[in-house]
């Protein structure tokens, strides 16, 4: 069994212009120790699938249908009391700017003790050692001293160490990410991913990493969702998916992402056009307005996800299943 | 030949934290002695992570604050002689947010129209102009009577390249003007710029931290770190065969997509230092693989290693000319 | 088309039920019932200013020596005073003075409050001067220096008017100010900059249109704020004088029967309460509707 199952997901806001259908039928899994890619641009969903993973979203204006199964339990019939349980202790997640999402007026030490005491039940005694080596195993020089500081003092990626750390306390089975390095340097997106790794691998932890920087992807995860118009369009392991990529959406992406060697002309592969807007009813495949090779098949059916290769299922009425032998 | 843009050891100083009695107590030192040329026509990156103080490069010569000390120079002529109109004229700029770069109770006519008014143009030439900016940055004809929030960050950003573009500029400073966008609309935006400055002939500055765009439409490179300029060269030169540690640790870092392409990484250890209190002598060497002790001494200064090309680093340059 | 047959997604089905949703002024007003309620017995508090004169009133300052403290009846619905004046006639002309001085002095006080913010704001170096003058202003209790404004001059509504506005100012000057400084160093503004624009075009296109949802806001509490000002200094007497009827010198009049003829003050103040609380709720409801037209949609 998967550790996390996620099955037809639907998440819908309430919007002044209509209903946002942010997330229309969504279904992936997570399998222990294993980190899975969710890609996509702004506005794709994955953001919203994460939080209604959390059910962080506002409940007057959000509703999720589908499930959402952790070890065979639905997140979405828990009450607010278990699903409080959950966060943390069973899910653990970090956001894109850890400024905001560390207390201004704590210490960082004050808030990791305060988790650590929150979560665990070690004998108050132990609480400051027990932050101590949490602080040291994301990699905090000088964590001792770092504990009495407040977030303002240190640099970005110091506080996203921070929040790996706060999210690890309890040592949940699944880390969410949300566009973890995106806020942060190159120089020190290299050192958080390369964290995100060491842990996994110390602890067995699975990840989720939510990101739109298909080189995050390929640096850092086994296996990838793509999401477009809030569905899932691709998925694939991420080595198949880079390499050989079924979906024009995901082809297009890939051809788009500038990379080192270029000629200073300046030409990129470009995807022409707008993402759809999803207050509005949608007839056929979501893509079909940017594909090039969309057809009138495609315009007026929507494709469903179908096996095009072993582990390699895309929804695109274009793209041949390989004959599987 | 006089270059289009000259910067002559620009510093840029602010005062941060007053004491009770208005007292300054404390100044970053955000930019500090940097100078570099663009030729007419030519496009220059100033490239580095966030607080190298790029931005406040551009800023400077995009007339929205003063320098500290040293000159801004358009064909000669300096900015602090220069009126506005006279400046803002051949100087313009693309904003980084597409959001909160255009007025939200503007419609975009007016908003491309804005420096055209104030550069004395008349209403009919004014009408005619919008209608051809419109066309340029490819928006649909329609686009100059409605709001910005009626388009897409990308669509934003054209108009935001539309009113720089309104008063025929020489020099379009882009302040990381593609980073706040998506993978498919970076592209087109990218491209864009790229006809347009092939179409008319233009000068960019070219601020961003993305280097895998600055390789695809940049000439030549200044690699930023802590304020200063390490390493100036062609785009061929510093990306075929980067010289300075930080370039190439910046090189490194650049996350590849291709599988079976990963370079060997140099993973930087430690953090940027906070610009209050820079270390001594480089201000790199903290973080530097090949720091040395002579490196805490005093503050590398750029020198030639090639044609067009100089690096801050006197360790590197040493081992180059010893083995040459 | 392929040969084969690919397979087709189904349509799935909604999460919420479908809903128009409102737009436009319907959507304003309907979203906030509290807005309406204010606004609807604004209006109507509007036609009785106007129309005072044919609501079966009857001169107020007439005096009737044999009509004193009479209670409610047919010809006098809310009673008479001490002099045998009708109290629904002086009630009713009395919603002038209230109307006129809230109206103005929220009209006056912002005018003048997002000139000087405005110049504070975006010209630093009148920053300091300017904002310790309203400090300095803001430092005595708006009643106080309001008494003491109207006793340098003789009264009548016109100064009651200017000295409220006085000690308003501060209020909308502070806010303006602030607004302004959050405002300036956006890019919007500085990209005005680069387009040529001047200190005095940046602060009218890009400044003060971003600026103007708070400003009404505060227009509106200051209005409410100089109607409760004006009641009180007409009821110590240092406001509006005698010879025009005014909710505050009614109730001062009515004050010394206060304790046998309690409806004298009460009617007066249940307008006065009613008025200032429509007020207000069409502010709380304008600050609602604009402050989430600026939240985007998820």
């Amino acid at each position: 069994m998967s550790l996390l199952d996620v099955r037809n997901l639907q998440t819908h806001f309430r919007t002044r212009g209509g209903v946002n259908r942010a997330v229309e039928g969504v279904s992936f899994h997570v399998d222990a120790g294993e980190t899975l890619a969710i890609v996509g641009e702004s506005g794709c969903g994955k953001s919203v699938t994460s939080m209604s993973i959390m059910r962080l979203l506002p409940e007057n204006a959000a509703r999720s249908a589908g499930e959402i199964l952790l070890n065979g339990r639905n997140l979405l019939d828990l009450s607010e009391a278990q699903m409080r349980d959950v966060r943390g202790n069973e899910i653990g997640m970090i956001f894109q700017e850890p400024m905001t999402s560390l207390n201004p007026v704590l210490t960082v030490g004050a808030q990791v003790k305060e988790t650590v005491a929150l979560h665990q039940s070690i004998p108050s005694a132990d609480v400051h050692d027990r932050a101590l080596r949490m602080l040291e195993l994301v990699g905090i020089p000088d964590a001792a001293r770092r504990m009495t500081e407040y977030p303002h003092q240190l640099s970005g990626g110091m506080r996203q160490r921070i929040m790996i750390a706060l999210a690890l306390v309890c040592q949940p089975k699944l880390l969410i990410a949300d566009e973890p390095t995106t806020a942060l340097d190159v120089t020190i997106q290299a050192q958080i991913l390369e964290l995100l790794r060491d842990i996994q691998r110390e602890q067995g932890t699975s990840i989720i990493l939510i990101t739109h920087d298909l080189g995050v992807v390929a640096e850092a995860t086994d296996r990838t969702v793509v999401m477009y118009a809030g569905r899932k369009i691709e998925e694939a392991p991420t080595a198949t998916l880079l390499a050989a990529p079924r979906h024009p959406y995901t082809q297009g992406l890939l051809a788009a992402v500038p990379r080192l060697g270029g000629d200073g002309s300046g030409r990129l592969a470009e995807i022409p056009g707008q993402v759809p807007d999803m207050r509005k009813p949608m007839t056929g495949c979501a893509f079909a307005n940017r594909c090039a090779q969309a057809t009138d098949f495609c315009r007026a059916h929507a494709p469903a996800l179908e096996r095009k290769a072993p582990g390699h299922i895309a929804a695109c009425h274009l793209a041949e299943p390989e004959i599987l032998a | 030949m006089t270059p289009l843009l000259s910067v002559r050891g620009l510093s840029k100083e602010y005062e941060v934290g007053r004491s009770l009695f208005g007292k300054t107590t404390k100044t970053v030192k955000a930019v500090q002695d940097v100078s570099f040329d663009i030729a007419k026509g030519e496009t220059l990156s100033l490239v580095g992570e966030s607080g190298c103080g790029k931005s406040t490069v551009g800023r400077a010569i995009a007339g929205l604050h003063a320098a500290t000390v040293g000159e801004v120079l358009l064909d000669g002529r300096s900015i602090a002689d220069t009126p506005s109109a006279g400046w803002h004229s051949r100087v313009q700029v693309v904003f980084q947010d597409p959001f909160s770069s255009l007025n939200p109770r503007m419609r975009v006519r007016d908003i491309i129209a804005e420096p055209l008014t104030n550069f004395g143009s008349t209403r009919a030439k004014t009408e005619a102009r919008v209608k051809e900016l419109i066309d340029l940055v490819r928006l649909p004809r329609d686009a100059g009577d409605r709001f910005p929030h009626e388009f897409s960050g990308g669509q934003r950003q054209r108009i935001g390249i539309a009113r720089a573009l309104a008063p025929k500029p020489e020099l379009v400073i882009c302040d990381e003007a593609v980073s706040a966008l998506d993978v498919s609309v970076k592209a087109q935006i990218v491209n864009l710029l790229a006809d347009l400055r092939a179409e008319l002939g233009l000068a960019l500055l070219f601020i961003s931290h993305d280097l895998a765009i600055v390789d695809h439409i940049t000439d030549r490179v200044a690699v930023m770190y802590l304020g200063r300029i390490v390493e100036i060269g062609t785009r061929d030169d510093l990306f075929g065969a980067p010289v300075h540690p930080y370039t190439r640790a910046l090189l490194s870092a650049v996350p590849v997509v291709d599988p079976g392409q990963r370079r060997d990484r140099i993973v930087l250890q430690g953090e940027l230092p906070s610009p209050l209190s820079p270390p001594s002598g480089c201000a790199f060497r903290t973080r530097c693989p090949l720091a040395e002790p002579g490196c805490a001494g005093n503050v590398p200064a750029l020198t030639d290693v090639g044609p067009g090309r100089q690096v801050a680093c006197p360790v590197v340059t040493r081992t180059t000319a010893d083995v040459n | 088309m392929t040969l084969r047959n690919p397979p087709i997604a189904e349509a799935l089905p909604p999460v919420f039920e479908e809903r128009t949703p409102r737009t436009g002024l319907a959507a304003l007003i309907l979203g906030n019932l509290s807005t309406s309620i204010g606004l609807f017995v604004l209006f109507l508090l509007l036609l009785i200013a106007i129309f005072a004169p044919w609501l079966g009133t009857v001169d107020p300052l007439a005096i009737d020596p044999t009509l004193r403290t009479r209670p409610p009846s047919a010809d006098h619905f809310f009673g008479t005073d001490k002099l045998g004046r009708d109290l629904w006639s002086r009630v009713l002309f009395g919603t002038r003075v209230s109307l006129i001085v809230g109206f103005a002095v929220a009209v006056a006080a912002t005018l003048l409050g997002v000139l000087l913010g405005m110049v504070s704001g975006y010209v630093r170096v009148l920053d300091g001067l300017l904002m310790r003058a309203m400090d300095a202003v803001m430092s005595i209790p708006s009643i106080l220096l309001a008494i003491a404004l109207v006793a340098l001059t003789r009264p009548s509504v016109l100064n009651v008017i200017i000295a409220i506005t006085v000690a308003e100012i501060p209020r909308v000057a502070r806010l303006v100010r602030s607004v302004v400084l959050s405002l300036r160093d956006l890019p919007y503004v500085e990209a005005g900059v680069v387009s040529g624009s001047s200190s005095a075009k940046i602060l009218r296109r890009h400044i003060l249109p971003n600026a103007i949802a708070p400003i009404i806001v505060q227009a509106t509490y200051i209005c409410a704020s100089a109607m409760i000002i004006e009641a009180t200094l007409s009821f110590i007497g240092a406001g509006t004088p005698a010879s025009i009827p005014s909710w505050g010198n009614i109730m001062a009049e009515g004050k010394a029967l206060w304790q046998v003829k309690p409806m004298i003050v009460l009617i007066p103040a249940a307008f006065l309460s009613v008025t200032v609380l429509a007020v207000n709720m069409v502010g709380d409801g304008l600050r609602d509707a604009l402050d989430s037209r600026l939240v985007k949609d998820v």
